[in-house]
């Protein structure tokens, strides 16, 4: 094992548990639930009978020093909600979508599981199960891990086109060999007073809102850190957020358009000869294709489909490609548009051909323990022990570039395999930190329809959601992150980092507890662990490589991996340690072999959404608006948190942004209730008017539902038909597989009449319900 | 020895730690804050149309309201006041009076508050 070197974070208090006031005080990481995508440093403050008191931000810990959002700082509201549930609960199939839930124990709970997943695998074999998991989560190591001892390929994350973040991952491991992310100094101790870093030139924040989504494990407000260095920002957004009106130069871009900018982008750079010819020399293949390609996709044509003036397309460019060192700060909007897979590839390339990669103040390859999208265990247990699994997984055979380097399957033909049985029957569904109905599911009636087909759904939450209200069978309530221990392996540089207990777990169980002993039932070999600790120490060995055990970690959390810049020059990126990139051309391809190898397009091109102003103009009479969908919020993490009164009441309800000249046209006021209607369905927004957002366009939030309304099926399982903006939507991947228009629609609003509150959908019409034909 | 606090508020990016900490730290009820951010938001290029507006107003201030006393337990102990602990713009900052003048006058826009 090689002896990594980890630098250590100094803490004027070395242990990591001491008092203060009467009261305990635990340091550590946060990671989850809630969800979050960070893992901040926190202090958890609590009583002696281990009640959550607060939790406050870790000034010494280097990646949040002492800051804090609004959800760690309301935790002990969450924490110690009279809402959470408390014990496993049962009801029978048949009940499905009432409250009819029978506590009963964590045994009794592990015995049905196991008894009626054990059924399905006997008459349907292992793979009719799936196991689904959300974002932001502790989860995906290890219901992975629960997946293929169970002897199941088949894990699902709950979007259609896995539009979250995977598209992204996916096209740059099959195009340059790993994931990139903005180097902000993270990967080092003393951040920006490190020599090796360089401060950013230009932040080129693209379909992404970083102050409020914190994705990807970058913390926003270092973007703010770096504009008090210098750095400026080039902000890609339909709204104006704060950065956007901060910015040197901001692309108001009409929603969906982002490949078409960046094409456009490309070829201004490469005719005007403003590329960087030693890397492209050296380490990109295919740019004469790539420059041919592009070459007729002008800035005026950009202009017509973008709505952004050519000018400051122009002026963006330029300043990319002056910059030493430019970061391209992009999000989910590149993934929730149908053909994301080349909007990401013409984006990424940008920074490729100005020279932006492994250097400082560019694009960086994080350092990791454990990387978290590939699962854990597919070798040892899928290879070693279930070889007839191998082929099964969702998906795989029609779409190649679910073989680059991710173990999800499709979601999409998980949806039409429950409905139709083809290639072969499902039967159970695990659902393990997801709110799928509420939150990432388009078209939720049909989705709900295609699982209540299963024979048995079990599911794992912090509280009641209308998913598990409406589907499951069994459910069992899982820790909080201060109640449980845990690694944080999730994106960005991981930063050996220890979630470290502090508070009473009650009956609760944390994700991995649960995962382990359900997966020692089907498999004591796979889970050769008595504690918890035990399994992140074989993850710490086995993955990171690094000669320490969880305990270790805990008293040394955060530990800082060697990191170097330019290891593509000293060969560090590939397995055979020659120069270049992990790719099969040892370069990056601008023209990719490997989309190529799987039948997909090499080089980027531009798709029109659909529907949209220019794909369906004669939609355009009855849906005139441009609808967009989910921005952040400061006080949810998606459909979480509605319960918590100190964050709900700051944004009580669902929001729809429009112009004042928008709402003006279609006859609303401020604070108006409204439908939000397209030729799929309608669901409700309370307007919200502000100028921050092109008149063509509108905004509208994600991931609601109302935990203080009735949550049985007939009484509108907790307000989720009238307030989910899924109901607009479709499943429809890419033709890669991945992306799908969560961000791309068209809409009509009109005002909601007094009475006409309630869009519910009841249990009859659900058991009923057939698929509508394609649009 | 006068304390106060210096809001640095061309930095604020409204993300509303300062209220949630401060909710907490004075144990106030849903409706009250201690500190309560303020928002002005218009576009400054009369008569364009949206895709060439270029200068917005776009601010954002933390208002420090009647319930701020600074934070007068933490503070006793040597802690900041839980907004300025928390601020993730970095752009509240607690001290001498006489200390923050000196940041204060480095650069305009800015505001000073003490009890």
């Amino acid at each position: 094992m090689a002896n990594i070197e980890l630098e250590k974070a100094s803490h004027l208090i070395p242990e990591f548990r001491y008092r203060e006031d009467g009261m305990n005080v635990t340091r550590g990481s946060v990671w989850s639930g809630p969800g979050c995508h960070e893992g901040c440093g926190v202090l958890i403050y609590t009583d002696d009978d281990g009640k959550l008191i607060k939790v406050e931000g870790d000034p010494e810990n280097p990646f949040n020093k002492g800051r804090l959002c609004s959800r760690c700082l309301a935790l002990h509201e969450v924490v110690n909600s009279p809402e959470r549930l408390r014990h496993p609960m049962k009801r029978a199939r048949e009940d499905r979508g009432k409250d009819k839930w029978e506590r009963i124990t964590w045994d009794e709970a592990f015995d049905i599981i196991y008894e009626r997943f054990s059924d399905i695998k006997e008459r349907y074999g292992a793979e009719a199960i799936a196991c689904c998991f959300g974002t932001g989560r502790d989860i995906v190591p290890w219901i992975y891990r629960l997946a293929y001892t169970i002897g199941t390929p088949n894990t699902i994350f709950t979007m259609s086109g896995m539009s979250c973040y995977l598209t992204r991952v996916l096209g740059c491991i099959a195009s340059t060999g790993c994931f990139w992310v903005g180097d902000y100094s993270q990967q080092f101790l003393r951040r920006y007073e490190d020599p090796r870093w360089k401060r950013p030139d230009t932040i080129v924040v693209w379909g992404n809102n970083p102050l409020v989504a914190n994705a990807d494990g970058m913390y926003g407000h270092w973007a703010v850190d770096c504009m008090k260095l210098g750095s400026k920002i080039i902000a890609v957004d339909p709204r104006v957020t704060w950065l956007a009106a901060k910015a040197e130069v901001h692309l108001a871009i009409r929603p969906g358009t982002d490949g078409a900018l960046a094409i456009a982008m490309l070829n201004y750079i490469i005719s005007n000869d403003l590329y960087d010819h030693d890397f492209v020399d050296k380490w990109c293949y295919g740019f004469n294709e790539l420059a041919e390609h592009v070459k007729d996709f002008t800035l005026e044509k950009a202009e017509e489909i973008t709505y952004i003036p050519k000018e400051k397309i122009a002026k963006a460019a330029l300043m990319i490609a002056e910059s030493e060192g430019s970061i391209l700060q992009w999000g989910v909007a590149f993934d929730m548009t149908k053909e994301a897979l080349p909007a990401s590839q013409a984006a990424f390339a940008i920074f490729v051909i100005t020279g932006q990669i492994d250097r400082p103040g560019g694009m960086v390859m994080p350092t990791e323990i454990l990387r978290f999208v590939g699962g854990w265990g597919y070798e040892e247990l899928i290879l070693g022990k279930h070889q007839d699994m191998i082929d099964k997984r969702i998906g795989m055979h029609e779409y190649g570039l679910l073989n680059a380097g991710i173990m999800a399957c499709s979601t999409d033909r998980w949806i039409e395999q429950m409905e139709t049985g083809e290639p072969y029957k499902m039967a159970g569904i695990w659902i393990q930190t997801t709110n799928f109905l509420a939150c990432t599911s388009p078209d939720p009636k049909r989705t709900l329809a295609a699982c209540n087909k299963m024979e048995f759904i079990a599911a794992v939450d912090m509280f009641m959601t209308p998913t598990i209200m409406a589907l499951a069978d069994v459910v069992l309530p899982v820790s909080a992150f201060t109640e449980k221990v845990g690694l944080r392996v999730g994106d960005g540089f991981q930063r050996c980092e220890t979630i470290n207990r502090a508070s009473d777990p009650g009956d609760t169980r944390s994700d991995v507890e649960i995962n382990m002993t359900l997966g020692k039932r089907f498999d004591p070999e796979a889970w050769p662990w008595e504690r918890t600790e035990d399994v992140f120490s074989a993850v710490i060995k086995d993955c990171g490589g690094i000669d320490m055990t969880y305990e270790d970690f805990q008293e040394l959390a955060p530990g800082y991996q060697p990191f170097e810049y330019y290891r593509y020059e000293s060969g560090k990126l590939r397995a055979d340690g020659l120069p270049g990139f992990n790719t099969r051309t040892g370069r990056i391809e601008l023209w990719s072999t490997y989309y190529s190898s799987v039948g997909l397009e090499p080089l980027p091109y531009f798709e029109e959404p659909i529907p949209g102003p220019v794909s369906t103009p004669e939609l355009l009479e009855e849906y005139p608006l441009i609808l967009t969908t989910g921005a952040r919020s400061w006080f949810f993490f998606h459909s979480e948190h509605r319960m918590i009164d100190s964050l709900r009441s700051r944004h009580p309800w669902p929001r729809i942004q429009m112009n004042p000249k928008t709402a003006e046209i279609n006859g609303v006021s401020d604070g108006d209730w409204v439908w939000v209607e397209n030729h799929r369905g309608r669901c409700k927004r309370k307007v919200e008017i502000t100028p921050i957002i092109d008149p063509r366009i509108v905004m509208a939030d994600h991931g609601w539902w109302l935990p203080e309304e009735p949550g049985d099926f007939d009484e509108g399982l907790f307000g989720l038909w009238d307030m989910d903006i899924n109901n607009l939507l479709k499943w429809q991947a890419g033709r890669a597989g991945v992306g799908s228009n969560y961000k791309t629609m068209l809409c009509k609003i009109y005002k909601a009449e007094p009475g006409d509150e309630h869009n519910t959908w009841t249990r009859e019409e659900a058991y009923s319900y057939v698929p509508r034909e394609d649009d | 020895m006068t304390k106060g606090l210096l809001i640095d508020y061309t930095w604020c990016t409204g993300c509303h730690a300062c209220e949630t900490a401060c909710k907490r730290e004075l144990g106030l009820p849903r409706e009250q804050f201690g500190i309560k951010l303020a928002e002005y938001i218009w576009p400054m290029d009369e008569g364009k149309d949206f895709a060439h507006t270029d200068n917005w107003q776009y601010t954002y201030f933390p208002m420090p309201l009647d319930a701020c006393d600074l934070c007068e337990e933490r503070t006793a102990k040597g802690k900041l006041p839980s907004c300025v602990h928390h601020c993730q713009a970095n752009c509240l900052f607690y001290g001498e009076i006489e200390d923050l003048m000196e940041r204060f006058l480095e650069h305009p826009r800015q505001s000073l508050f003490h009890l």
